[in-house]
């Protein structure tokens, strides 16, 4: 019940979030530079803020995200933390799931990942996802729960 | 372990890309009337409609050949998958047990080439579910038979002969409501939305309206003439004309009501019946709905401010399958004594809540929280709008309601309260009219701990439960106790398996799924 007993995901998620942080703050960096260049205001002056920023966004807010991140994959149940600011702690038991997804998406690929989606008929948590899975692992996971549905009905 | 093996991966009927080619030339009808407009319709017409309409076709048959060529499906012996997608790559799995309903459809163009869509229908409401269209029709009837067979409990004892649903027992009705009844309900159900009808029609009509009515002086106009009558009356004369027109809208507004109910509710009527409640009413669309009790998620027993304080409640059922109002829960009392409301919930199998209950009391945490957040954006507000005008008043306003908001949340505070027993779980809210949420915890489908950092601090959390067709949510939980509410439930709810809950006739049905699949729609008589 307790946090020590979360698994933590794959190491690859650190660098698939950066990515995309990096994919997010590039047009930032632009203007950045843009700003930069106009030379409107004393060098520097907003090009070093903003790449400080930038830096804090896409090195140090992935790792603080991937920290925080985990899951636990239990007899009859999955729980899933995330969640910096707001934390969010999902437990979905298996006999509540109504299909599973594996979602592979260009970064995801790039990295080996995979996201697990198990899709409730609940109104709120209608489909609760686990990003930075490995694949193989991903499908794994999939394969098991899904044994445990079927295992349930007899 | 299971010594049966993945059927080799399948892709839907190729002959299915000229159903989607054509179909995707219905979307070159605009293009092709702006462009005939734009020339004129000279003699060059028909090559451009050729054109126009080829160019559609080809687009659309490169779109369905690429998702076509990327989509594939696999019968396992578990489940059905389907894995697609260019970029982002998307593999679904849906095991037999899960799908409750599959639907074949043959559409028009797909007739003439022996092709049909097949739906895999789960209890997730409506979405995210597998639709593979346009495969051979055999095709169709063999994946179908396949999840007949795949599914455990699909014997014949449980899937009842269609015609059986005529048979159904005309029972009593559990309650209904007279002329009388409406009358009363109809009084608490005061509105002024005939206002905002007239105001929103005069807007659209204003073109018809001999003045405009946003100039002010043309109003000015329109009661000058009936000042000097009024005046005329004598010095109470204002006093009289304001008071009658109180009246005025006050009748009309209780008039509304009255015709607004009567309208909905006329010959309301709610059966218990073999097949689950059956709610019928409406004065001109009469609509007549069935509920199966296993359908029921959770009862709601809400009330108003006014008629709370008469003893009047009011019970609604949260379902997946919505109500054909357009709400997603089924109003099946709408205006009620507590007296007549448990005997319908009893009906559904859930229990009022009675003096073994162990009601809690959430920390106050979420309340005073909200109460800062509102005050501390009220009063720099009132304190820049008081120096610009230099005066006091709107701070005093800021101030008098930030005072009226902490007051509020402070009752809300002191009337919240949650309960769980062996069964269910109790949820009470509202400061001046109490609402009650039961939900027995094997229909929940998933348990949520959210915290904010300041719940964080202050050790207290929210609790989401994933319920069908509704939210339940229980606020300012401690932290320990939230951990053992949550454990307590999904071992609750891992007891039982989603298909057992979901009490269905099995996926017998073809394309014409009988009427106690769902609610059936409204029947106009």
């Amino acid at each position: 019940m307790d946090d020590h007993s979360l698994t933590p995901l794959h190491a690859n998620h650190v660098k698939a979030l950066r990515l995309s942080a990096a994919l997010t703050a590039t047009p930032l960096a632009f203007a950045a530079l843009a700003a930069e260049a106009l030379g409107l205001l004393p060098s520097g002056a907003v090009l070093l803020p903003a790449l400080v920023a930038i830096a804090w966004y896409v090195v140090r807010l992935p790792l603080r995200r991937y920290r925080v991140r985990g899951y636990h994959l239990g007899e009859d149940r999955l729980r899933v933390v995330k969640g910096l600011l707001v934390r969010r702690d999902t437990v979905v038991p298996f006999g509540r799931v109504q299909h599973i997804d594996v979602e592979r998406g260009p970064i995801e690929r790039l990295f080996g990942l995979a996201t697990l989606i198990l899709r409730t008929a609940g109104t709120h948590n209608a489909s609760v996802a686990l990003p930075g899975l490995g694949e193989q692992d991903a499908l794994a996971m999939r394969e098991a729960i899904r044994e445990k549905i079927r295992r349930d009905m007899a | 372990m299971n010594t049966q093996v993945d059927s080799p991966p399948r892709r839907t009927d190729p002959r299915g890309l000229l159903i989607k080619a054509i179909r995707g030339m219905g979307g070159a009808i605009l293009p092709i009337a702006a462009v005939l407009f734009g020339t004129g319709g000279t003699e060059a017409a028909p090559v451009v409609v050729i054109t126009v309409l080829a160019g559609f076709f080809v687009v659309a048959l490169l779109v369905a050949a690429i998702s076509w060529y990327r989509l594939t499906y696999t019968t396992g012996p578990e489940d059905i998958r389907v894995e697609q997608g260019l970029l982002s790559l998307r593999a679904r799995s849906v095991p037999y047990e899960r799908i409750q309903d599959v639907s074949i459809e043959r559409p028009f163009l797909a007739r003439p080439l022996g092709l049909a869509t097949i739906q895999f229908e789960t209890g997730s409401g409506g979405k995210d579910e597998i639709d593979l269209r346009y495969v051979t029709v055999e095709e169709a009837q063999r994946l179908r038979d396949l999840v007949r067979e795949r599914r455990d409990d699909s014997g014949d004892a449980v899937r009842e002969p269609a015609g059986s649903a005529a048979s159904a027992r005309r029972a009593a009705p559990m309650f209904a409501m007279g002329p009388r009844r409406l009358v009363v309900f109809g009084l608490f159900e005061f509105s002024l939305v005939i206002f905002a009808l007239l105001l929103a029609g005069a807007q659209q009509l204003d073109f018809l309206l001999p003045f405009e009515i946003y100039e002010l002086e043309n109003w000015a106009r329109l009661f000058e003439g009936q000042r000097d009558r009024i005046t005329g009356i004598g010095r109470e004369g204002p006093l009289l004309a304001a008071l009658a027109g109180l009246i005025g809208v006050v009748v009309l507004g209780v008039v509304t009501g009255i015709v607004r109910t009567f309208a909905r509710e006329s010959g309301f009527r709610l059966e218990h019946t073999s097949r689950g409640f059956r709610r019928q009413r409406g004065l001109f669309t009469r609509t007549d709905v069935t509920l199966p009790v296993h359908r029921v998620q959770a009862a709601r027993v809400d009330t108003g401010l006014v008629r709370y304080r008469f003893g009047w409640h009011g019970l609604r059922f949260v379902s997946l399958a919505s109500d054909p109002s357009g709400s997603s829960s089924h109003a099946v009392a709408p205006f009620a004594r507590l007296e007549e409301i448990w005997p319908v919930v009893r009906a559904a199998g859930l229990e009022p809540p009675d003096e073994t209950t162990e009601w809690r009391r959430p920390l106050p945490g979420p309340w005073i929280w909200h109460t800062v957040v509102i005050a501390s954006t009220l009063a720099p507000a009132g304190l820049v709008v008081s120096l610009v005008r230099g005066s006091a008043l709107p701070l005093a306003m800021a101030a008098l309601a930030a005072v009226v908001v902490a007051c509020a949340h402070a009752l809300a505070w002191r009337r919240r309260r949650y309960a769980r027993d062996d069964r269910q779980l109790y949820v009470r809210k509202g400061n001046l009219a109490p609402k009650l949420t039961i939900a027995p915890q094997v229909k929940l489908q998933t348990v949520e701990i959210a915290q904010g950092p300041i719940a964080r601090w202050r050790g207290y959390a929210t609790l989401h439960l994933g319920l069908a067709g509704g939210t339940l949510d229980i606020e300012g939980v401690p932290i320990a106790h939230a951990r053992v509410l949550r454990e307590q439930i999904v071992d609750r709810i891992a007891e039982v398996d989603f298909s057992m809950l979901a009490g269905d006739p099995g996926p017998g049905t073809t394309a014409n799924r009988p009427d106690d699949e769902s609610v059936s729609g409204p029947t106009s008589r």
